[in-house]
């Protein structure tokens, strides 16, 4: 019989083979994947095929979709999980936490004495230079001390299955919907795969950020009115937006719905104005507040950001992030760790040019086949060139940009991204490339990580690009337990539970002798 | 709670309404029309779309039960269809996903997904595997906000949207019903089931349908839920509840003022009078919730108008409803 793993072949990339979650080199399975291959492999290709696409009918009424081309689509959620196993992921955990904390350091720094650009560990020229260094955002304190309030770091597996760190973000990541929803559609399309796994539960994430958003609260404020600030339905995070604020219980506003008076944020209610103490924002700084960036904004809220300079109201993530997060400043984080916490990063960083050393531009521009570039400002997997899968016109172009501006531009040592096995359709599993972006959220006392993350699958054959955007899928991604039992699951064993009383049967439950009788009254049925 | 929402909840209940509302009408008359050799088609089809407030194409053009249905039925492009409806409930629930339950989304988007489906077989099969699509989807609807959110502020403006438009196709239906028709008990019968009120009728009266009865049960019966009567009852209710302050005289709230003085005008008016003097009754009634509706919009909906930015300059204008 044919099964899902028939002609599975591991997946060599850029030369080097690459490292699979679920293989090892020698094409045995990994002990952490033992039990999700062999369940797996029970299933019958068309039995997977019809699990797929009750899925994908789930995802359409439940309304988890997204725009490629201009079509509604279900949301990709690839029906094989990625396991990592509990050991691994407290050291990538742990990695995030450091980094987080390096983040937060640095950017109360920048906004504050400056001290990281005295001592030169940082030059003061990747601040200056920065488009997200905002000038505005000078002298907003936040009460607690939190400006990222929710992190989003993208690592990726090398080929010696070491996580690195390929990207931070710190202004509004997005992307936990979709983790709690995978985990959802998951237990509903396989619920046989939970019952032999002890996975990590990522649920309580709306709980934690609505914690960290009430932590946030201007000083004296004892229970926050907190409003989530979406760009509106066209955005294609909405889904994302409204998951949480339902999950929370909060208010999802438009910039519309929001005015300033004196310093202070309001909602339109219908019982007039009501007063808005914490904004978690999902509009970008440049479109925040038109009275200090884009004038011509017609999503966010004239004067919020002299509310928030006033204290009268709190913005999460802060104005201004945009300068800790951008691809060059990322090269400086593993330094920014040393600085600030005098540890030595968890995480290792990907090897990266900066070009705006000569030295290193030159031998960037020698190699340009060699390397991938990335625009230092891009997103979503935009504008990124790959060094040894371009045409050489390509290439060509791309020495010209950056040799005009090297300021915008980082190159990097290509990273074969691991792999896992993920369905390519006709009930056949092929691996295909992924990374991994875990959440954070900070209250401002501890940093906690959701076990596990976005898994972000690249489906197309060999391609390296992972966004949604760019026609990337996804994955639910375990953090599986070993085998001790739970400790609630020992505390209920420990004692017998207490005796219900008994179900009303209702009346004349169990006795039949009316119905009897009745028959008995019948004619027989004419011949 | 914010004033978008309270705007969206009340479409969202009117355009459920609407489309329930729709396919009971569509299902009876269409198939009274199969049905019945007699009834001239192109004037019971140009009565049915004066009903819905759709503009007739010119006379000449003989109307039949296939280009009615296709307009008021199947036309997502068109603004009074039942596939219309459904969409713009969907779209208005899509902006306050949030403020209802997440059973309630999910009803209201997989009826959307299932629209061209069910119009497909519709077309093919008959229409009246649509009309029972839509019945059941909006109880399905209405059974879900019902049960599974909280009966707050959010909840009473679904339900005044949806006792609005309740009265306002049921008056609708008796204003064309009285032109057309002419006193005939076999057109009672017609009104009454396009109500969904033929069997309670009987099982109220247990005698045959006389035009006064028949009146005073859609119009003012305590009990029938989809009496006039009833309606305007539930919305008052509402209403009050949405403003509980008390004022030591009057109402101060506009909208329930009209919804209350119209109900208190049938409900202790003579029921006896009632068949003779329906069509006056009936325009009242429909003034009335007109305004009411314009008078929430106007203390709940727009609570100061929003800010637009041009060129640096702030600029106020009205925003874009989403009423149609």
């Amino acid at each position: 019989m044919a099964d899902l793993f028939e002609g599975y072949r591991p997946a060599t990339t850029l030369g080097t083979p690459a490292w699979d979650e679920m293989f090892d080199a020698e094409g045995s399975v990994r002990p952490a994947a033992r039990e999700l291959h062999d369940a797996l492999q029970a299933l019958s290709p068309d039995e997977f095929e019809e699990r797929a696409a009750a899925r994908d009918r789930a995802f359409r009424d439940r309304g988890i979709t997204f725009q490629l081309s201009g079509e509604e689509r279900p949301w990709p959620l690839d029906p094989v999980p990625r396991v990592i196993p509990e050991d691994e992921w407290r050291v990538l955990e742990a990695g995030v936490v450091q980094r987080v904390r390096a983040l937060e350091a640095f950017l109360a720094d920048l906004y504050g004495a400056g001290r990281i650009l005295d001592d030169r560990v940082v030059p003061r020229r990747l601040v200056t230079t920065s488009a997200h260094m905002h000038r505005a955002a000078w002298g907003v304190d936040p009460p607690n001390g939190a400006r990222i309030q929710v992190a989003g770091i993208d690592v990726v597996r090398d080929a010696d299955g070491r996580f690195r760190v390929l990207e931070d973000n710190i202004r509004c990541p997005s992307g936990i919907g979709y983790v709690v929803e995978n985990r959802r559609m998951m237990a509903r399309t396989f619920p046989e795969l939970f019952a032999i796994h002890r996975v990590l539960p990522v649920a309580s994430y709306p709980a934690r950020l609505l914690e960290a958003l009430r932590a946030a609260a201007p000083a004296g404020v004892s229970d926050p009115n907190v409003v989530v600030l979406t760009p509106g339905v066209f955005n294609s995070a909405y889904f994302e937006h409204s998951f949480l604020a339902r999950q929370m219980g909060v208010e999802l506003v438009e910039g519309r719905d929001l005015f300033c008076r004196n310093d202070v944020v309001y909602m339109r209610t219908t019982s007039g104005r009501q007063r808005v103490d914490v904004v978690y924002r999902r509009v970008d700084d440049d479109f925040l507040d038109p009275l200090h960036f884009r004038p011509d904004s017609l999503v966010g809220v004239a004067g919020i950001l002299n509310a928030a300079r006033a204290g009268n109201v709190a913005i999460a993530n802060a104005v201004g992030n945009g300068v800790a997060d951008d691809k060059l400043a990322y090269t400086y984080v593993p330094d920014m760790i040393r600085y600030y916490l005098g540890e030595e990063p968890i995480l290792p960083n990907v090897d990266t040019y900066r070009l705006e050393d000569p030295e290193q531009l030159a031998h960037v521009l020698d190699h340009l086949d060699e390397l991938v570039l990335k625009p230092v400002a891009g997103s979503g997997g935009y504008g990124i060139i790959i060094g040894p899968q371009a045409g050489d016109e390509e290439l060509a172009v791309a020495r010209r940009a950056v040799a005009a501006d090297p300021r915008a531009w980082i190159a990097q040592v290509p990273v074969s991204l691991s792999t896992a096995p993920t369905d390519v359709g006709g009930g056949r599993l092929a691996p295909r490339h992924l990374d991994l972006r875990p959440f954070a959220v900070h209250d401002g006392t501890s940093v906690w990580v959701v076990p596990g993350g976005l898994t972000r699958v690249a489906l197309p054959e060999g391609g390296m690009v992972v966004n949604s955007s760019q026609g990337g899928g996804s994955k639910d991604t375990w953090v599986t337990m070993g085998d001790a039992p739970a400790p609630r699951a020992r505390a209920l064993a420990a004692r017998p539970l207490p005796p219900a009383p008994a179900i009303d049967p209702g009346p004349g439950a169990g006795d039949d002798q009316p119905q009897q009788q009745q028959q008995q009254q019948q004619q027989p049925p004419p011949c | 709670m914010l004033s978008r929402i309270a705007e969206s909840l009340y479409w969202l209940g009117r355009y459920v309404e609407r489309a329930d509302d729709t396919a009971r009408i569509l299902d009876v008359y269409v198939h009274q029309l199969l049905e019945g050799a007699l009834v001239d088609e192109d004037l019971a089809c140009r009565s049915l779309l004066a009903t819905m407030g759709a503009t007739p194409p010119a006379a000449g053009r003989a109307l039949d039960v296939r280009w009615v249905t296709e307009r008021l039925a199947y036309d997502e492009a068109g603004t009074c269809s039942i596939a219309a409806s459904l969409a713009a409930a969907r779209t208005n629930a899509r902006g306050v996903a949030e403020a209802i339950s997440s059973e309630l989304w999910e009803a209201l988007n997989s009826t959307y997904n299932a629209l061209p489906a069910q119009v497909a077989q519709g077309r093919a099969g008959g229409p009246s595997s649509f009309f029972r699509f839509v019945r059941e989807r909006s109880a399905v609807i209405a059974g879900l906000a019902e049960h599974t959110m909280s009966h707050d502020d959010a909840w009473r403006f679904l339900v005044i949207g949806r006792s609005l438009e309740r009265v306002d196709m049921l008056s609708r239906l008796l204003t064309t019903g009285l032109e057309v028709l002419d006193d005939e008990q076999v057109e009672w019968v017609v009104l009454l089931r396009s109500c969904s009120a033929h069997e309670a009728y009987l099982r109220t009266y247990r005698r045959e349908v006389e035009p006064a009865l028949a009146a005073q049960f859609l119009v003012l019966d305590r009990l029938f839920p989809r009496s006039i009567l009833r309606a305007l009852t539930e919305a008052e209710r509402c209403l009050g509840e949405l403003d509980p302050s008390p004022s030591r005289a009057g109402v101060t709230d506009e909208a329930r003022r009209e919804v209350g003085r119209v109900r208190t005008d049938l409900e202790y008016g003579d029921p006896a009078l009632l068949v003779g003097d329906l069509g006056a009754q009936l325009r009242v009634v429909q003034r009335a919730c007109s305004a009411a509706s314009a008078a929430l919009a106007e203390r709940y909906f727009r609570s100061g108008a929003a800010v637009v930015w041009s060129g640096g300059e702030p600029v106020a204008s009205d925003r874009a409803g989403v009423a149609p």
